[in-house]
């Protein structure tokens, strides 16, 4: 399987949004906005619709609509005094609604549109894996110099907001990381599916974990590991290698919960 | 020689909602270095009156200061100490007690990067003074609800604030444990000179404590010495003026 050039790029950008997908979802979950990752999926569609349309780069337009929807999402929450989910409810419907208008706009309801929802990571090429690891090691990056602020903010917002720690600023940065991981999971899992990478590790890894950072790191494994371990699969079994991903991620789950909760070291 | 005090609320109105006032024509002038209890009815108004106080409510009318600036604008926000009341973990964070405490020293310590040394010793000091050192690597969720209360009690001390305010801080707490607090509080008045506002409704632990008591009920209905208070609002839940 490695000697195949298309394999092993699909191997690389599945391993970078592997372990991307569940440190950024980590923070979506533990403030219990897990189907963020979906709202901003369904905007990214609309994104991808305007591409096809203007005849640009879908991957650049889903990251630019990403973007916006995340950033929206986060200030109807913040500030519209809406309830979270009110919030990610208007933009999502508004994210599909727009996308279905735009697609068929564009005469483009055919198989293009099926590999950005539901991934295509076997014609990833060298540039899209370049773009990927650019923006995924800066995603990395950023979570790893903000992750004391980003998990302080979870443990306690009030008390931090009291204290003058820009709450507002670290929440756009993790709807901002959302954007970038949603956009470039999509070519991984496809827009339906992404929201799954990026939860589904992180609640399997709860199962055992014994902290916040715990949980954070054995995510990350976890969703190496799917990755791996999901595309391997489907190059032998010849099945969808998005699906296969995030069926993987799933057995974990199912395999960690019925594992006994660790402790902690004593 | 006028002296800034560290709180000052002036004939502050206040409602949630338009037309209907949670504090009416509220003043308070707490000095640097008071140790104050907040006492009253369920609902007379003390969460949203010490939210006032931290900027994060504003006043509809009349003025929040905190050390002579705008409580919203206050320019050093981080010797400011604030466990909300019914504190819990947000989300479902599987944080640890440590975690939880370490969380304390995020606006002192800057935002990027781990803990330095002294940030860590600062942390672990917090935890023992709540007396959960035994358990400071443990899940907070693990932990009974006086003992997850004690770890955001540490939370709040692990800043090092000199304006500690702490709403209803003992709720599910045992006697004994509000002892402690209200010593510990005692000595952190004492000799760190921290201004305390302490809000609860059993404020007979801290009452040996506090120069000051005040009962709110939409405003200000006594403000003293704890043993000047009338006998009938001795226990503030009766206070049915
Ligand atoms: N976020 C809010 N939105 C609308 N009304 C509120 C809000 N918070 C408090 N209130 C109302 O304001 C009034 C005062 O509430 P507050 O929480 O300040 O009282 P309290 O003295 O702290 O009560 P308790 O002893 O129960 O904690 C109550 O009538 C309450 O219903
Ligand atoms: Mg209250």
């Amino acid at each position: 399987m490695l000697e195949l050039e298309f394999m092993r790029l699909a191997l690389a950008a599945g391993a970078i949004v592997g372990v991307l997908a569940p440190a950024v979802g980590f923070f979506l979950v533990q403030r219990r906005q897990s189907l963020i990752g979906d709202g901003i999926g369904h905007v990214a569609f609309a994104g991808v619709a305007a591409g096809i349309l203007l005849d640009v780069s879908p991957v650049l337009t889903a990251l630019v609509a990403a973007v916006l929807g995340g950033v929206a999402i986060e200030a109807l929450r913040s500030r519209g005094g809406t309830a979270g989910d009110q919030a990610l409810a208007l933009v999502f419907y508004t994210g599909i609604a727009a996308g279905v208008v735009l697609v068929s706009s564009a005469g483009a309801l055919d198989v293009g549109l099926f590999q950005y929802l539901f991934g295509s990571i076997l014609t990833v090429t060298r540039g899209d894996l370049l773009l990927i690891a650019i923006l995924g090691a800066i995603g990395l990056a950023t979570i790893g110099l903000l992750y004391r602020a980003l998990a302080g903010a979870i443990v306690d917002e009030e008390g931090a907001r009291v204290a003058g720690v820009p709450i507002e600023r670290l929440n756009v940065t993790v709807a901002v990381l959302a954007a970038v991981t949603v956009a470039l999971s999509m070519r991984v899992v496809g827009i339906l599916l992404v929201a799954a990478l990026m939860v589904l590790p992180v609640i399997a890894a709860g199962r055992v974990a014994w902290s916040m950072r715990s949980t954070l790191l054995l995510s990350m494994a976890i969703g190496l590991g799917s990755a791996l371990a999901g595309l391997t699969i489907s190059y032998y079994a010849d099945l969808p290698p998005g699906g296969t991903i995030v069926l993987v991620a799933a057995g974990s789950f199912a395999v960690l919960a019925a594992a006994r909760p660790l402790r902690a070291p004593a | 020689m006028h002296v800034i005090p560290a709180v000052a609320l002036e004939h502050v109105d206040f409602g949630y909602a338009p037309g209907r006032r949670v504090l009416e024509d509220v003043s308070l002038e707490v000095r640097e270095g008071e140790f104050v209890a907040i006492a009253g009815p369920n609902g007379g108004g003390k969460t949203t009156l010490v939210r006032i106080v931290l900027g994060l409510e504003r006043p509809a009318s009349g003025t929040a200061l905190l050390y002579g600036e705008p409580a919203h604008r206050f320019s050093r926000r981080r010797t400011l100490g604030y466990l909300a009341q019914r504190a819990e973990l947000g989300g479902d964070a599987p944080a640890t007690v440590r975690e939880v405490v370490a969380a304390g020293r995020l606006a002192c310590a800057g935002l990027v990067g781990p803990l330095r040394r002294r940030d860590r010793e600062l942390v672990a000091e917090a935890i023992a003074r709540v007396g959960l050192e035994e358990v400071a690597d443990a899940p907070l969720r693990t932990l009974s609800g006086g003992m997850q209360q004690r770890a955001f009690i540490a939370k709040a001390l692990a800043g090092e604030p000199s304006v500690l305010v702490l709403d209803e801080p003992t709720t599910g707490v045992d006697v004994e444990s509000q002892e402690s607090l209200a010593a510990l509080l005692d000595r952190l008045h004492s000799e760190l000179g921290v201004t305390i506002l302490y809000v609860s409704h059993e404020f007979g632990a801290v009452e040996r404590f506090v120069q000051r008591l005040v009962l709110v009920r939409r405003g200000i209905v006594f403000d003293g010495p704890p043993r000047e208070l009338p006998h009938v609002w001795h226990d503030p839940s009766h206070a049915h003026a």
